[in-house]
């Protein structure tokens, strides 16, 4: 067992908790790692999930003035896209649709039936279709030469991006507070020791080698440091759960979309355990190379 | 009886300062008691901590038990360490185990089951004349108790060699010859005993001791126990 010391030696160290600030630091650094990590996680969740959605979406207008050319060289397209390799769905929007569309730009004052409109037909792609979407926009042109073609991952990557950098930007606070929480570590062994030296060059005079000394300290660092560790993920979690009900109340299609999945709830719990294990690591080579510099 | 420790030419200096100890040159034979007396300050406890590996020299050679621990790998340490009994001079029980625990711990540390230190802590508690003290903690025992306790965890591992510095320091004149009773019955069975003091009276208390002195940081040898180098027998 990587904890290791028996009962009879944890005695050695006096009970309760060690001395200082090092449970309270860690559940904060862990309140804010947990932050950042549901952060990054939800946007490289989001940013997947856009990407592949939008990445296979086109729209096809066909923009003319003539109601009749315009119907004609719509319905021509929609017939050509449904059964072309690669496209799964190929649906000309409605009446209804598109006036829901401009309404929130014209008002429904500005709906006039005389508003010439262009013709679209929203289309889902496989993978495949989406490699080939220069060849079924050159298909689309020889049955509707007024159609135009509107990629929507083109206007989508940008948003792709940043949301890409900001998980990445969250991923690098998580490194950075791990980091942290290494030093406060660091900072509590060196405590510790100084705080039980008389102990230790007893332990030492008495045969104890450095492994035996170090597993006292290890053990009782790592379970200070999961402590604090899930004070602060609970905390956290709190926050992440009322922030996303906030977000599912906002109901935009890129802002809601925004959301934590299974995976990302189990790294989350996971991560007072990796606090544990990150500090019972660093305690004890903090340890150790202490003694080291002692007979 | 071969030898246990032999010190060469060693010496000790703290710093950049003066020797603290100089050009010590001795042979302590196995199951041999030594005294070792001499004024306040004139290097007992130092040359003591060398001889429980707490202290390297700044310059000659030691041996123990046939080994030179001088350069010895700091992962050998504990090994040499667990033969070596200590009584410090002031007792370094830890406080918060109880008498039973501070006596069991060199046990403990050389991995003993719990199961079988019980009846060997007891009855080292009862040798020591504190069985019923078990479950007290060193600061609710008095000074000659904690002395007891100290000795009692120094020897409780069956050491070869015993160092006790100032060990009847604490204690009134009558404990002072019932520890050193202990200490002749422990040397009757084998260990060998090396005993700081300033207490000239207790110098006779032992018939079959040796007394080394140490003056101004060097050795004299007023017994001619300490013969060195040491003769082709070992003594």
């Amino acid at each position: 067992m990587m904890l290791g010391a028996s009962q009879a030696e944890r005695r050695l160290l006096p009970e309760g908790r060690l001395a200082g600030p090092m449970p309270w630091v860690i559940a904060i650094m862990m309140f804010l790692t947990a932050l950042a990590a549901a952060g990054g996680l939800a946007m490289g969740s989001a940013a997947n999930r856009l990407g592949a959605d939008l990445g296979r979406q086109v729209t096809v207008q066909v923009i003319l003035a003539d109601p009749a050319e315009r119907d004609r060289e719509a319905h021509a397209a929609q017939a050509l896209l449904s059964h072309e390799d690669g496209v799964t769905a190929a649906r000309r929007l409605g009446d209804q649709e598109m006036q829901a569309l401009l309404r929130p730009w014209l008002g429904d004052a500005g709906l006039d039936k005389d508003l010439p409109l262009p013709a679209m037909i929203d289309i889902d792609l496989t993978s495949a279709g989406r490699d080939r979407l220069d060849r079924i926009a050159q298909a689309v042109k020889a049955v509707a030469p007024h159609a135009r073609i509107d990629d929507h991952a083109g206007f989508i990557a940008p948003l792709v991006s940043l949301i890409r950098s900001l998980g990445l930007l969250a991923g690098g606070i998580v490194v950075m507070m791990g980091g942290a929480t290494a030093a406060a570590v660091v900072l509590a062994a060196r405590s510790a020791l100084n705080t039980h030296r008389r102990t230790i060059d007893v332990m030492h005079m008495m045969g104890a080698t450095d492994v035996q000394v170090a597993r006292l300290f290890q053990r009782r660092i790592a379970l200070d440091a999961l402590f604090g560790a899930v004070v602060g993920l609970v905390a956290a979690i709190s926050v992440i759960i009322l922030l996303g009900q906030r977000i599912g109340e906002i109901g935009s299609g890129i802002v809601g979309s925004i959301s934590l999945p299974a995976l990302a709830w189990l790294l989350l719990l996971c991560l007072p355990l990796l606090a544990g294990l990150l500090a019972l690591l660093v305690a004890r080579i903090t340890v150790r190379r202490a003694l080291v510099q002692t007979l | 009886m071969s030898g246990i420790v032999q010190f060469e030419n060693v010496g000790l200096r703290y710093g950049t300062g003066a020797e603290t100890l100089s050009d010590l040159s001795f042979t302590l034979a196995a199951g041999g008691f030594y005294f070792l007396t001499g004024p306040s300050g004139a290097g007992k406890t130092s040359l003591l901590k060398m001889l429980y590996l707490s202290q390297r020299p700044s310059r000659g050679a030691i041996r123990l038990f046939g080994e030179d621990v001088v350069q010895l790998r700091r992962a050998r340490l504990p090994g040499f360490r667990r033969r070596i009994g200590v009584v410090f001079q002031d007792f370094r029980l830890i406080p918060h185990l109880s008498a039973f625990d501070n006596i069991a711990l060199p046990l403990r540390i050389a991995g003993v089951d719990e199961r079988d230190l019980v009846t060997p802590v007891r009855e080292m508690l009862a040798w020591v004349g504190l069985a019923d003290r078990a479950s007290a903690h060193p600061p609710t025992l008095s000074g000659g108790e904690q002395q007891r306790v100290a000795i009692a965890r120094a020897v409780i591992g069956r050491p070869e060699i015993l160092v006790a510095d100032e060990p009847t320091g604490n204690v009134d004149p009558e404990m002072a010859a019932r520890l050193l009773h202990l200490f002749d019955a422990l040397n009757t069975l084998g260990t060998t005993i090396v005993v700081a003091t300033h207490d000239i009276h207790l110098l006779s208390r032992v018939a079959s001791a040796n007394v080394m002195r140490l003056d101004r940081g060097r050795l004299q040898d007023p017994t001619g126990a300490l013969r060195y180098p040491p003769r082709a027998d070992g003594h």
